[in-house]
């Protein structure tokens, strides 16, 4: 058993002898059921530093998007000597480290792809070096040419006619949560020594691939952890060891994520479940008496901070499937632990009055453990905070606790991942809407006019027979399975080999198990599709090629999201074929496959290459986001809504079943009071009854309009609201989401 | 009763928050006599039985949401005017009321008819479920409520009366229309009836809004009150000072 003076007052032994911070957490941690009245407000410093990041994100708006752009040198951990907020404030900063020298300038990281790393360069008006150029195309290989180089003629055709799109192979795959805890409970020097353990464990002799990998693999993990003592000893920390106080454990666990952020430009670049965590060591230096309440709330808002300033260069493709900038530095609170006791701590308050301290802000990306059972003064005040920011997501920790114990991260919007003991391969979506439409065509895409899929059979009469769509359709969903599957594969296969994420394995444990995630768009188009053509009649209309490229609909067909089982079963069942047709597949590195009804923005780009639907969707039209009911469909109010999403089993789409809300501030109640016990009323009922997840945001459609025709108006600088699985601040989004956003149900009742 | 009542149902709204305590069902029933000038559900007012439910199925369609309610919700039913179905209402609040639901009634009590004894017996059987009856009160004068609505308000008050006397709760709502419904005599003389009524628990002061004026478009129904403005913030809390809202056991809470 190790020991160190750095854990003096620690309970437990199992964390002792091997890497396990979740012991440590259970061991140690004290829950809180008492009410916010114990927060503190913003330091001097937090206000000042705040000021002056406010003031460079001002000016980064005014410049386009992006304030600065490295050219010249290729981002790594090791890279650049120090940066800070502001040279002349750098004591203030409680918290220290930035992805570059300069803040919110963006790094150069070539690895997913040169040509895409250019193109964000050259889009902002930079231009960068030609050596790099020379570098990335002649002596060295990335992860986009790679897969470019393997996909067949099949994948290229799918991924032009975006039947599969957002696919990782132009970016980093991302969702990958380090347990980036591990470094401030047991300093980097032991981390080394475990892994190379591993490392002399790893086989018996036999070299085969397996082994090889492997061996290659750990030997870059302890290259990072090396390079991350580098990285802080340019700040003047040797992190060598244990951190020894709240401070130290805030700024080591920093630097585990910085570590991340500088090498990886993944989609999803999460935090972690760390607020239990980092209570244990305030309330230590609380109990000590070297700490005050208002320098703990500093230490938390100064870290969160740095957790609002992460910023990649993208190309304007990326921004329209994910907009505004997100870069999901998602960081969980709450939760119920295993046996039984509430996991919130005050520091869960500290991060939700982060958004009280500095105001609401899209990053992190504030996620709620949700359980009824969580104490009522918590549930309160996250409510409280939710309807004056709209800033937070719930998510259902009772469903999700049985899978993946109570130590899981989120690792993007909605997904779950067990900290530190896991990966997830994460492989974009597939549009199931193009997909019947394909099936109605016989594999001709309607918009392109082109053979996509095989040349099956099409639907020939004029009106469409339910038995006869639904044969067809379940023939080419499973074409089309098997392509993305396959795609899929290849894709993680290249991005280990060509941009392999060592720093974030580096805190995961070697024995890792793998999640292969999998993703739906166009759900409740499909739904209400194949119940118009089971409840009422529907015409095809051909163009002058024998195309259906319209359909006309005679009476009326229960719609999704109205808790009409008729609609809701079709649902179900669509979600359990896909799964069963994915599941049935090989998946990379024996990895479990899971699939998400999620599309994050990309409900935007999914629908404008997807031609007209049964449902009476318009061509090149919007999707609904995530598993939402389609636009205008829901005819009962909220519950009804929710209850349709509380339908779909969790268990089917492990990776995760986003739905997003927006309800009028006036609808919800009298007063604040009213409000927030509703809010919390619903949020039980909802999460009681099985579903995974919930965006809340409290505003009406009058502040929308108003903060699209006037974004200069200081009160929407930072005007947040949430979309599917994030949030974003609403004058960030291009105006057709906006527009988009602004025609989703806003539930309110006259 | 022989014959198990259908109701002719308009549609519902299950994230009803401002019509009745907490989460509420609400259920808007089919058909309404009156014409008030500033109606926002004017499609309601027809006597169309286009969705016709009996009272288990309505019940069952309502109860699928008491996991929102917990006990701070439950079931309202509007209109149109739901009296005039009171023999459906009274049998769907049989059915809340032994599973123990909430249940509200929110009526313009124009069916209030005291001098019919079997419609009284029928209202007594209703009210042996009703937790609470939310009850219009337009205007006190006779003359400007027959100009306002089309009919009389004798029976309305009376109404409201009765119900106090039963013991029922009662909320009372009282639409705020600038120059028509907002004079002081007129809120101080409403003041005065309510100080009468002992189970009054909340008034409320609603503003008047146009937000239903595109229905009127839609029926072609011309709008009576065209031209007639929103009242402000200051009037509104005038009214509700008048009217002593903030005393009453269930006012908003701050």
């Amino acid at each position: 058993m190790t020991e160190f003076k750095q854990w003096e007052g620690f309970e437990g032994r199992i964390w002792k002898e091997e890497v396990n911070t979740r012991d440590f957490i259970q061991k140690n941690y004290k829950p809180y059921a008492g009410d916010e009245s114990f927060l503190a407000g913003p330091t001097d410093a937090t206000n000042k530093l705040w000021g002056a990041l406010q003031a460079l994100q001002k000016e980064e708006r005014a410049k386009g998007g992006v304030l600065d752009m490295e050219t010249e040198v290729v981002s790594g951990l090791t890279a650049y000597g120090p940066g800070y907020i502001d040279p002349a404030l750098k004591d203030l900063e409680q918290v220290v480290g930035l992805q570059t020298d300069k803040p919110l300038k963006r790094a150069f990281m070539p690895y997913g792809g040169i040509k895409m790393a250019e193109q964000a360069c050259t889009t902002y008006g930079y231009e960068p070096s030609p050596k790099l150029h020379e570098i990335f195309t002649q002596y060295t290989r990335t992860h986009n040419q790679a897969v470019f180089d393997a996909y067949t003629p099949e994948m290229r055709k799918a991924r032009h006619s975006h039947i599969v799109t957002g696919l990782p192979d132009t970016y980093g795959r991302g969702r990958i949560v380090g347990d980036y805890r591990r470094v401030a409970l047991y300093g980097i020097d032991y981390l080394i020594q475990a892994k190379q353990n591993d490392f002399a464990n790893c086989g018996d002799g036999t070299m085969t691939d397996d082994v090889i990998r492997q061996r290659e693999e750990l030997a870059l993990q302890i290259n990072a952890l090396k390079g991350m003592k580098q990285m802080a000893a340019a700040y003047g920390y040797d992190i060598s060891q244990p951190a020894a106080n709240a401070k130290e454990a805030v700024q080591w666990l920093y630097f585990g994520y910085l570590a991340a952020i500088k090498t990886q430009n993944g989609a999803a670049m999460s935090v972690g479940r760390i607020s239990t965590f980092l209570d244990i060591y305030i309330q230590r230096d609380l109990d000590r008496g070297i700490l005050t309440e208002s320098e703990a709330q500093e230490l938390i808002d100064h870290l969160v901070m740095k957790f609002r300033m992460v910023k990649f260069a993208r190309i304007p493709s990326y921004n329209q499937l994910f907009s505004g900038d997100p870069v999901w530095a998602t960081l969980e609170v709450a939760g119920i632990g295993m046996d039984g006791r509430s996991m919130v701590t005050k520091t869960d308050f500290r991060f939700l009055h982060t958004l009280e301290n500095m105001g609401p802000a899209p990053e992190p990306n504030i996620t709620v453990l949700y359980s009824s059972a969580l104490p009522k003064t918590f549930k309160d005040y996250a409510a409280r905070v939710s309807i004056d920011t709209s800033s937070i997501q719930y998510e259902n920790d009772d469903v999700m606790k049985p899978v993946w114990g109570d130590d899981y991260s989120i690792c993007c919007c909605v997904s779950a991942t067990q900290t530190g003991k896991e990966m997830q391969f994460f492989g974009a979506r597939a549009n199931l809407a193009k997909c019947l439409l394909y099936a109605i065509n016989g594999g001709v895409d309607e918009k392109l006019g082109e053979q996509i899929a095989p040349h099956y059979a099409p639907i020939t009469s004029e009106y469409l027979d339910y038995d006869e769509v639904v044969q067809k359709y379940d023939v080419m969903l499973d074409w089309l399975a098997g392509l993305y599957v396959n795609i899929l594969n290849l894709i993680q296969y290249m991005h280990d080999k060509y941009y392999y994420e060592a720093a974030e394995m580096a805190l995961i444990d070697t024995d890792v198990r793998r999640t292969f995630a999998t993703g739906i768009a166009g759900f409740s188009h499909v739904v209400d599709s194949l119940s118009a053509i089971k409840y009422a009649k529907v015409k095809c209309i051909r163009n002058e090629q024998g195309l259906v490229t319209d359909y006309e609909i005679e009476g009326d067909f229960p719609k999704y999201g109205n808790d009409d089982d008729r609609a809701d079963n079709i649902a179900v069942d669509l979600l359990r074929s896909f799964l069963e047709k994915i599941k049935r597949r090989h998946t990379y590195r024996n990895s479990e496959a899971t699939t998400s009804i999620l599309t994050i923005t990309s409900n935007v780009v999914y629908g404008k290459a997807t031609g007209a639907m049964p449902d009476g969707r318009k061509a090149y039209t919007p999707f609904a986001p995530g598993a939402n009911p389609s636009y205008g469909a829901e005819t009962h109010g909220l519950l009804a809504s929710l209850n349709s999403l509380t339908k779909l089993p969790y268990h089917w789409a492990l990776d995760g079943i986003s739905n997003t809300q927006t309800i009028n501030p006036g609808a919800l109640g009298h007063s604040e009071q009213e409000r927030v016990e509703n809010l919390v009323q619903v949020m039980d009922g909802y999460f009681d009854q099985g579903a995974h997840h919930l965006n809340v945001n409290v505003f009406g459609t009058e502040k929308l309009i108003d903060a699209m025709e006037h974004p200069e108006k200081e009160e929407y600088a930072n005007f947040t609201i949430r979309v599917s699985g994030y949030a974003v601040k609403f004058i960030d989004l291009t105006r057709e989401q906006q527009l988009d956003v602004i025609a989703r149900t806003c539930h309110k009742v006259l | 009763m022989a014959q198990t009542p259908t109701g002719f149902i308009h549609s519902v709204e299950t994230f009803g928050l401002v019509d009745g305590p907490g989460v509420r069902y609400v259920l808007f029933l089919q058909g309404c006599a009156m014409r008030c000038q500033y109606c926002h559900n004017p499609e309601t007012w027809a006597f169309t039985q286009d969705n016709a439910k009996t009272p288990q199925q309505a019940f069952d369609a309502a109860y699928r949401y008491h996991n929102y309610w917990r006990n701070n919700g439950g079931l309202t039913v509007s209109g149109g005017e739901p009296l005039l179905q009171l023999d459906f209402v009274a049998e769907l609040f049989r059915l809340a009321r032994q599973k123990g639901v909430h249940t509200a009634l929110d009526t313009c009590g124009q069916p209030f008819a005291p001098d019919n004894a079997a419609w009284m017996a029928r209202f007594d059987a209703l009210l042996q479920n009703t937790d609470l009856v939310i009850l219009d009160l337009k205007e006190m004068d006779e003359e400007k409520h027959r100009v306002l609505t089309g009919h009389s308000n004798g029976n309305i008050l009376a109404m409201a009366q009765y119900v106090a006397q039963k013991g029922v709760a009662l909320w009372v709502r009282h639409v705020l229309v600038p120059g028509l419904t907002d004079d002081a005599d007129g809120l101080r003389q409403l003041d005065a009836f309510l100080q009468t009524l002992p189970t009054v628990r909340r008034v409320e002061v609603l503003p008047y809004h146009t937000l239903g004026l595109f229905k009127w478009q839609n029926l072609g129904i011309p709008y009576p009150l065209d031209g007639v403005r929103t009242p402000t913030d200051a009037e509104v809390q005038a009214a509700e000072e008048l009217l002593h809202v903030r005393a009453y056991p269930d006012a908003p809470k701050e």
